[in-house]
């Protein structure tokens, strides 16, 4: 296998799988992340590999419960309604503590929305999205080649914290060629023993259950406090992200994983401007780095954040500059990619404005005065610019 | 007499009587105690010594509290024993004398 | 009594709860079921020496603590999801011996899609499925497999066709599916009905270890405490009333269905 490919970020995703010795692959297709199981289909097997298509979502997350209780390092993919369905899945796999990879190539919804790419699962991917207290480890690829990298990285802190790790990419990022290097990788020098996995008792040591029912109200709580020390230390080590120019700016622009590539554009020509604009891209979305835009506050006047979604890291955003500065949004919708130029008047308009912090983004100026008639939401919809925040 | 002799060992801190053992037993040799035990239950007991330990009481008992015993098949001399009882004895109403010119081996209790 | 027994330790023991057992007391009503079949299957596990080849599934439901007392590695499932797991843990581990342990809430309601497909793949598993016409561990509500006109909390006037449909008879569905080697449908209230439980335990384990496919057990069990009857009048209702919807016997032999399947 040559090291130097050009692929789709789905198929770099899978060949990186395949590369880190992932032993099982459960999935049910759904548009766009569909070719990653193709790509397991054909080429995984042959490395020994379990590729299996499966009934639903809700089996394939099943699975890789079962799957990675046995002690295999073992993965699923799908898209927004598909993560969804796995929902109640990823909260045992948090739970019982089961290291595995669950990709989600976010498409826009909410329902079924669309097939285009979006960053509207960023609430369910960050903030445990199922049921109880509990919390993906997140990586945000933004290129192809990080499509591949973030596999080996997933697995390696999913391993490291008995805790499931998601690689939140999306549509345009699945569906996108690019060239990607894969880099040497050592599966076997990577993955810890495993010895609570359930593959047989042996007559030297005690039964190893996996469960995430504790009945006992003290049991349950302990459980609990140990999840969150475990969050703790991911919060305190994992963290993990990328600056541009941001030691030297005035504005500071927030975006992670394709919109970061587009916020990175429009910042570039901020500054060719004269604008004083630098960029942050979070690299883990959980743990998110609230400390870093802490440290950054000090010096700036106001944040952008710009996501393909109506606001949703931004609110993370708020609370890492813990109302310091003003901080706006930016986002489309619906599977809709703004050009950098789009970024760029956003930036420009807020950049000649002095404003004032607040601790919650203002009221579309036309709906101010509405009471709440369902009709008229249609009308203000219309008469709101891009700009308006909501 | 039955031809095979056994008996049961009941935990009767673990007995819930259910009852669904002395319903299994054919001999009838099982019955509710009248006292309860540390979870508040009356639980099953041996009531007769005709138990030929056929197991039926431990297959059904759900909370596999019943331990069944029987004489060892194997020995020759036990079997004379369980199969052919030197004495029956009931209703002493007078003196009586009994004698046995060759005792099996193996215990014999008269 | 006219004659004592030699000591215990002279006498030989020929049954004692088996070593795969936990010594944990169980926290089924009295006169449950499960209690025996998890005696049983326990029992099949000492007796085949399998006890370090084998991972078991626990489901949602009464038998939710399943792993409390089977002494081997298990994994509790999500409420259906148990023939998944048991998938996820099977296809890693191809050589040991899986099975899944599911009551008809799991397996015959929430987890239908699941169980089918299971049995669709011909995944290699042994899945225990009691039937006991209730949701035990709810408080008595209806299942899939309540029998027409019984009484549950969610049926106070019985169960009817207009209102819940019929009672769903999975294992009859499972037979007919090609992936499925060897169906049964067994009961344990009795000791003869008992030791044919264990004979198909005993030959489902073989099946898997033969790589021959999906096995189903199905238990017709009852539930005194949903039924509101004492253990022994509701071993007699389940004679009477589900025997007729559910007739005990093997509905697929060798891959082959059986002429009791009509």
């Amino acid at each position: 296998m040559s090291n130097v490919r050009l692929m789709k970020g789905n198929e770099a995703l899978a060949e990186a799988a395949i590369r880190a010795g992932c032993r099982g692959y459960f999935g049910y297709p759904i548009t766009p992340q569909s070719e990653i199981l193709e790509y397991l289909a054909r080429e995984g097997r042959e490395h020994g590999m379990v590729v299996m298509q499966v009934e639903s979502e809700l089996a394939a997350i099943n699975m890789v419960y079962g799957a990675a209780g046995a002690g295999a390092r073992v993965m699923t993919s799908s898209s927004s309604p598909g993560i969804s369905l796995m929902q109640e899945g990823l909260s045992y796999i948090a739970c019982a503590e089961l290291p595995c990879l669950v990709v989600n190539v976010n498409r826009g919804g909410p329902g079924l929305g669309t097939i285009q790419p979006s960053q509207g699962d960023y609430f369910q991917a960050t903030k445990g999205g199922g049921h109880g207290d509990y919390h993906l480890i997140v990586l945000a690829p933004a290129t192809v080649q990080e499509m591949a990298d973030f596999v080996y990285d997933a697995f390696d802190l999913a391993d490291k914290y008995r805790n499931p790790a998601m690689i939140l990419a999306d549509g345009a990022l699945g569906q996108m060629m690019e060239k990607v290097i894969f880099r040497e990788y050592d599966p076997k020098a990577s993955m810890p023993d495993k010895p609570w996995a359930t593959t047989g008792k042996p007559p030297t040591r005690e039964r190893n259950i996996l469960t995430s029912l504790h009945i006992q109200p003290e049991k349950m709580e302990e459980i609990n406090r140990c999840l969150q020390v475990k969050y703790q230390l991911i919060n305190k080590d994992e963290v993990r992200y990328e600056l541009f120019y941001a030691d030297v700016a005035e504005m500071l622009v927030v975006a992670y994983g394709l919109s970061s590539r587009i916020a990175r554009r429009a910042v570039e020509m901020a500054r060719s401007q004269g604008l004083s604009v630098g960029l942050l891209r979070p690299i883990t979305l959980y743990p998110f780095p609230y400390q870093v835009l802490k440290d950054l506050a000090q010096d700036l006047r106001n944040v952008l954040v710009v996501e393909l979604n109506a606001g949703q890291m931004v609110q993370d955003v708020r609370l890492g500059i813990e109302g310091a500065v003003p901080v706006h949004f930016y986002g489309r919708m619906g599977g809709i990619i703004p050009p950098p130029e789009e970024i760029l008047s956003k930036i420009a308009d807020l950049g000649s404005r002095i404003s004032t912090p607040q601790a919650h983004p203002p009221l579309a100026e036309n709906t101010k005065n509405q009471s709440a008639n369902l009709n008229s939401i249609f009308e203000i919809a219309k008469t709101m610019r891009r700009e308006d925040e909501f | 007499m039955p031809s095979v002799r056994g008996t049961v060992v009941i935990d009767v801190d673990t007995c819930k009587g259910c009852e669904l053992c002395i319903d299994a037993c054919p001999q009838d040799s099982l019955a509710l105690s009248k006292e309860i035990n540390k979870k508040g239950y009356h639980y099953a007991v041996l009531i007769q010594d005709n138990c030929t330990g056929c197991v039926n009481c431990a297959l059904v008992c759900p909370d596999a509290v019943i331990t069944v015993y029987r004489t060892k098949k194997t020995g020759k001399a036990e079997k004379i024993v369980t199969k052919q009882p030197v004495a029956v004895i009931s209703k002493v109403q007078s003196n009586i004398k009994v004698s046995v010119d060759e005792l099996p081996e193996g215990k014999v209790n008269l | 009594m006219n004659s004592e027994l030699p000591p215990l330790d002279s006498l030989e023991c020929v049954w004692a709860k088996p070593s795969t057992l936990t010594d944990t007391p169980m926290h089924y009503c009295p006169g449950c079921g499960h209690g025996v079949v998890h005696k049983i299957l326990m029992e099949v596990i000492q007796e085949l020496h399998i006890q370090s080849e084998t991972i078991g599934v626990a489901p949602v439901g009464c038998s939710v603590f399943a792993y409390y007392y089977m002494d081997i590695d298990m994994q509790e499932a999500a409420h259906g999801r148990a023939a998944a797991v048991a998938t996820g843990i099977k296809r890693m581990l191809p050589d040991k011996y899986v099975f899944s342990y599911q009551g008809d809430g799991d397996l015959a309601a929430i987890g239908t899609g699941e169980t089918i497909h299971a049995a669709n793949r011909g995944e290699n598993i042994l899945v225990i499925f009691i039937n006991n016409a209730i949701y035990g561990m709810t408080g008595g509500q209806m299942a899939p497999t309540t029998i027409l006109g019984m009484k549950t909390t969610t049926t106070p006037e019985g169960r009817d066709t207009e209102t819940q449909g019929f009672p769903f008879k999975i294992t009859e569905l499972i037979a007919m599916l090609p992936g499925a080697y060897y169906v049964t449908r067994q009961a344990v209230h009795t000791p003869n009905v008992v030791r044919q439980f264990k004979k198909a335990v005993t030959k489902a384990f073989q099946y898997q270890k033969d790589k021959k496919g999906y096995c189903l057990i199905e238990v017709v069990s009852n539930c005194p405490s949903g039924w509101k009857m004492t253990p022994l009048e509701s071993n007699k209702w389940m004679e009477q009333n589900m025997f007729p919807v559910y007739p005990l016997g093997d509905l697929k032999v060798d891959g082959k269905l059986t002429e009791k399947k009509s």
